[in-house]
């Protein structure tokens, strides 16, 4: 494999129902971030659906400076065979020293297919990513054989309690799967243009293309606590599905404040799934994430560390959440909470109406 | 109708994760059990055959130290036909690639209808094996698999298949690859019998020789992503943590800090 061929950073530009999903963008952003350090700086978006052309221009202002059209009517919806042909043919075609897919759903189920087919390395489920060498320090009198400007792809494993850092310094692309909700998208650039590829490797149909009998869209009119700026968490110390409510009137002073809560709350059946943080719920990263109530087991914590400023509040001194919290109060929610949510109101309507 | 269930030993963390002096994981002190998700997927299994136990067999195959013989066993008990152990030193310290690359080179030594494997592993979490495998093999994959149902006479397994906010309804030719969720059912326990039974029968071990696959794609020579850095998870700093005397004084520690960061 003549490694040097490829060149550029590429990500897989999921779409769902025609529009952009945020993973998308996510991974423009840290494209971007991870080309300022390659020698070709290119970042190109390999957009894989049924007459998705008008989603070229919002890949654009995210910061793809190239995006490869891949459209055909095979492609309506997801379907592994399909879109494993079409993204493995791109990258053989276009050779990308980087290939990022987001490790949803989808990205799960393609990424490993792609990566099998191309024969390359595949890091799952990365939080975090970078240009370095590898070794990371040099054998000494083999400094020669150190490898410059590498993908160095950081991972949690084992639930969580370890984390290891990949490289796939042999074999091209480097491909990686990405957390979502951990990349930071960039201000988007009103009015800037890609360059358009379109590419179409051909579909036909075989026996490793699936029937899709029928597809169940599932109404949900919960908002998306990947979403939220502001974050009031609860946990089992909360006490009751109604003690909630306390913590919904906190959320509401906020602008994009929302509800989320810990596993054991979920378990108890007081809050729904969509509303979890942690490893078998959602990342997230708002600018304050209030924990109230929660211990703060390492799954849960592994969902929420990355957030600006956590403020913890527990009655239990030692509850592990005061390791990660910046500002950690020992205390009776209870009692905190509604006043907490009084104070901050009466300083709201004092400074608008200063 | 032969179906394959590929399982994999793991470390339990239910009792919590236990560290050598050096950060690394102590395998040893911490118990091996059955990965849960392949679990899940060796029940979905021995459903199909419980439907035509005549025309059924299940064979289970795992790959990893001799010491994994112990799943194979406890399959066996829960009613699996039978037990392959792929164990070679030189297939050691493989990635994904390199061990669906492996598994696939057994396989292919192999008669099946349906391989099922579990979605993910508990201890590397990566999900990547089982649509690998169906990959090497080219045979088509349906991931996550929720519900599972095969119609014998069609010869087409059809899954329901969860997206973030909608499910799919598949189907697909066999042979094919599903991997199981955990939440697909809740596995049968090993009988009295079928315990006694198990350790009598025989255990199919097979080493390098016996794999259809290149030398180039095995163990750590074939594994295309090397561990640049491993360590225990640094937890971030400890920030300040105060014991206020009064709701009030708590409640004015907070907007002080909220302020202070213009939140509010």
């Amino acid at each position: 494999m003549g490694l040097e061929e490829y060149k550029g950073v590429f990500i897989f530009a999921q779409q769902v129902d025609n529009e952009v999903s945020s993973i998308a963008l996510e991974l423009l952003g840290k494209a971007r971030d991870l080309a300022e350090n390659l020698d070709d700086k290119t970042v190109t978006a390999v957009l894989i659906g049924s007459e998705v052309g008008g989603l070229v221009d919002e890949l654009a202002e995210y910061g793809a400076d190239r995006v490869i059209v891949i459209d055909d009517p095979e492609l309506k919806e997801y379907r592994t065979e399909p879109y494993a042909h079409a993204l493995a043919s791109a990258i053989n075609e276009y050779k990308p020293e980087i290939m990022l897919v987001g490790a949803t759903a989808i990205g799960r189920d393609l990424g490993p297919r792609v990566s099998a087919r191309v024969h390359t390395g595949l890091t799952a489920d990365c939080t975090v990513l970078e240009i370095g060498d590898f070794p990371l320090v040099a054998v000494p009198g083999k400094e020669d054989e150190q490898k410059h400007k590498q993908l160095l792809m950081t991972r949690p494993a084992f639930g969580g309690n370890t984390i290891a850092t990949i490289a796939c310094p042999d074999y091209r692309p480097q491909m990686a799967t990405v957390r979502p909700g951990v990349m930071q998208k960039i201000e988007p650039k009103k009015g800037a243009k890609a360059e358009v590829v379109n590419y179409n490797p051909g579909f036909t149909p075989n026996d490793k293309y699936v029937t899709i009998d029928k597809v169940v869209k599932e109404v949900s009119n919960v908002a998306n606590i990947m979403d939220a700026k502001v974050l009031v968490s609860g946990g089992r110390g909360v006490g009751s599905p109604e003690n909630f409510d306390m913590l919904k009137d906190l959320a509401a002073l906020f602008k994009g404040g929302m509800v989320s809560c810990s596993r054991a709350v979920v378990d108890s059946g007081w809050m729904p799934k969509d509303m979890q943080v942690g490893q078998t719920g959602k990342t997230v990263r708002p600018h304050v994430y209030f924990a109230i109530g929660i211990s703060g087991a390492i799954q849960h914590v592994a969902g929420m560390e990355e957030s600006d400023i956590i403020i913890a509040i527990n009655k239990d001194e030692n509850a592990p959440i005061f390791e990660v919290a910046d500002y950690g109060i020992v205390g009776d929610l209870n009692k905190i909470v509604p006043e907490l949510t009084k104070k901050i109101k009466a300083e709201q309507e004092a400074k608008a109406n200063a | 109708m032969k179906i394959v269930v590929c399982v994999k030993q793991v470390p339990d963390t239910k009792g919590g994760v236990k560290f050598k002096p050096d950060g690394t994981l102590d395998r040893a002190a911490m118990l091996a059990i059955m990965n849960p998700d392949d679990k899940a997927g060796l029940e979905a299994a021995l459903r199909i055959k419980d439907e035509d136990p005549e025309n059924t067999t299940v064979t289970v195959v795992t790959m990893g130290l001799p010491k994994a013989d112990e799943v194979l066993r406890e399959a066996l008990a829960m009613g699996a036909d039978e037990g392959l152990l792929i164990t070679d030193r030189v297939l050691g310290g493989a990635d994904t690639w390199a061990t669906s690359s492996t598994i696939a080179g057994a396989l292919k030594n192999m008669e099946y209808d349906l391989i099922i494997t579990g979605r993910q592993a508990i201890d590397g979490d990566t999900a990547q094996v089982g649509p690998q495998i169906s990959e090497h093999l080219d045979i088509p994959v349906i991931s996550y698999a929720e519900e599972l149902k095969v119609d014998r006479a069609a010869k087409t397994v059809t899954v329901k298949r969860q997206f973030d906010d909608r499910y799919h309804i598949l189907t697909a030719k066999m042979p094919c690859l599903v991997t199981a969720l955990s939440e697909l059912n809740e596995p049968r326990y090993m009988t009295p019998g079928g315990i006694f039974d198990a350790f009598k029968k025989e255990v199919t071990v097979w080493g390098r020789d016996k794999l259809d696959v290149a030398d180039e794609n095995i163990g750590k020579a074939g594994s295309p992503t090397v561990i640049a850095k491993a360590s225990d998870k640094v937890a971030k700093g400890k920030g300040e943590v105060v014991t206020p005397d009064s709701p009030a004084e708590a409640v004015n520690y907070i907007v002080g800090k909220l302020t202070e960061k213009h939140v509010i």
